[in-house]
């Protein structure tokens, strides 16, 4: 019986080969010159770069603000979706679901492209308008999850004990929910600060984002130095992952489809 | 409440627009003969006929990045379907600290934005010495595939009662006979779907192919999107492409959906 087990030692050998050493080469070349001599050069490099740190923030300010609008635009959308009395049909769930399967590339251009036509300069406004458009469906659909396998029993016994439906969600369905909400989160959050070709498109190259520096000095083989700035971004996941816990990681599992 | 349902109603409605437009303003200006979006000069199939005989300007560039999109997919998400199973299945049988390794490391692909993916992978094999291409741009999907097909596989194992599997073996069938006609039976449900998943996310991907493809000119879809944008100025034929991707997506997803949703409601009646 416990034989099967062996079964994961495959896949073991392949995460560690595949996705740890890929993480430590990070660790690896970040402290590293040029000619492999151990350094902090790069790390002191990005704290006193000030384009690189501008740029930092304002990765951070705009992925906080996506993340927000997303949870804004979402919330509202994931919970009539989820809730039978407003919505019955199933497909309306595949429809939000649908735009992530086309290349997103292909739909940023056209959002580019829409709002050229429509007379919208581009710039941080546009900006934040197609990462929303490109996130929002990854906010929806843990939050609809949640909402979904939760215990409706919770929500009538409020309301049979005198809640007022105010009451209700803020004090049961809304904490109920946060798993997905924070699951939603780490699917925007990270993503956001990290794109590049997205970013740029949608700016014309105005604006960049973190993503975009890495980027270029990985394509300017400026190893080392993208390696620093990936390292940071590896702390900042990390720092997030944690707060978050792990504790409800391995049961939100079930496909997107 | 008729209120609230009218509410709900149109704020669906107006988001689904929203969403959408982009994508149909893509696939209406399929139809006309201008180079660039948003220029109509009239109705035209010319684009799809150009995408068809071939007969467009570097048409041997885009033809051949989506063939490579498409045999990259292929490749990576049956071997990660493959992979993720039978990982599944050992991942479902540990117990205790050995099963918190392999869960959390499991995770890692997943939680890491595309980027991170894409730089290390790129690290490692410059490390390593190994040249880039299509080997190296399969392998780097493969990682960011697999955990979404052990996701889909495992609840399927928890739901299959462990002891048929004992049983086969108890009358007589080899390990082998075992796996091919009880695990794999109980399991296909979340196969498909995680077969389904890593196909589309390696289709969709950009990042990762990007830092993974080396320099010998191997293009996938979004790389070649990304370098005719950057040049200004988008091949015209990809528009009736990307409407043809759509619309192929759109019947697939609705199709497994909406038979899904029928498995469950016959399912709850009985």
């Amino acid at each position: 019986m416990n034989k099967r087990s062996t079964w994961a030692l495959p896949y073991f050998i392949f995460l560690v080969l595949f996705v740890v050493l890929p993480l430590v080469m990070i660790v690896i070349y970040a402290l590293q010159d040029g000619s492999g001599h151990f350094t902090l050069q790069n790390i002191t490099k990005f704290f006193t770069d000030k384009d690189a740190l501008s740029t930092f923030a304002l990765s951070i300010e705009v992925a906080i603000e996506n993340t927000l609008l997303c949870i804004l635009i979402g919330y509202p959308a994931a919970y009539i979706l989820a809730d039978n009395k407003l919505n019955r049909s199933a497909v309306t769930v595949v429809l939000f679901i649908l735009p992530m399967w086309i290349n997103a590339l292909m739909r940023t251009l056209a959002t580019a492209e829409l709002f050229n036509m429509a007379g919208v300069p581009l710039g941080k406004g546009t900006l934040l308008f197609g990462m929303c458009y490109d996130y929002l469906p990854f906010m929806i659909y843990p939050i609809y999850n949640q909402l979904k396998k939760m215990d409706k029993s919770y929500a009538e016994a409020a309301q049979d004990l005198g809640a007022t439906p105010g009451q209700v969600f803020r004090k049961v369905t809304l904490p109920l929910s946060m798993p997905g909400v924070w699951s939603g989160v780490m699917m925007v959050f990270m993503p956001t600060v990290s794109t590049f070709a997205i970013s740029e498109f949608l700016t014309n190259n105005k604006i960049k984002l973190f993503g975009t520096i890495i980027q270029e000095n990985i394509n300017n083989s400026m190893w080392n130095y993208g390696a620093a700035l990936s390292l940071i971004m590896l702390l900042i996941i990390g720092i997030t992952t944690v707060l978050q816990g792990n504790d409800q990681q391995e049961e939100t599992s079930g496909g997107l489809i | 409440m008729k209120a609230n349902r009218f509410f709900a109603k149109a704020y669906i409605w107006l988001l689904l627009i929203v969403l959408y437009a982009p994508i149909v303003f893509i696939v209406v200006f399929s139809f006309t003969e201008a180079k660039s979006l948003g220029n109509w000069t009239g109705f035209s199939t010319q684009l799809y006929q150009n995408l068809f005989n071939g007969s467009m300007q570097n048409s041997s560039g885009l033809l051949s990045a989506v063939k490579n999109t498409l045999l990259i997919a292929l490749a990576a998400s049956v071997v990660a379907t493959i992979l993720g199973t039978i990982a599944a299945i050992g991942i479902y049988h540990l117990h205790g600290r050995k099963r918190g390794v392999m869960t959390f490391l499991n995770n890692i692909p997943m939680i890491n934005p595309d980027i991170i993916t894409g730089v290390s992978l790129f690290l490692l094999f410059v490390f390593l010495g190994i040249s880039q291409g299509y080997l190296t741009v399969i392998l780097a999907h493969i990682t960011f595939c697999t955990p979404y097909v052990v996701l889909n596989v495992m609840p399927k194992l928890r739901q299959m009662n462990p002891n048929i599997y004992e049983a086969a073996l108890d009358l007589g069938a080899t390990p082998a006979q075992a796996l091919r006609k009880v695990l794999v039976p109980a399991l296909r449900p979340g196969m498909v779907s995680g077969f389904i998943l890593s196909f589309t996310m390696s289709l969709d991907d950009f990042a990762v192919t990007f830092f993974t493809r080396g320099t010998i000119g191997l293009d996938t879809l979004s790389t070649y999107i990304y370098a005719d944008a950057r040049k200004g100025g988008l091949t015209p034929e990809l528009k009736p492409l990307m409407s043809i991707l759509f619309l192929v997506i759109l019947i697939v997803l609705l199709v497994i959906n909406i038979r899904q949703s029928k498995q469950l409601s016959s399912i709850e009646k009985k």
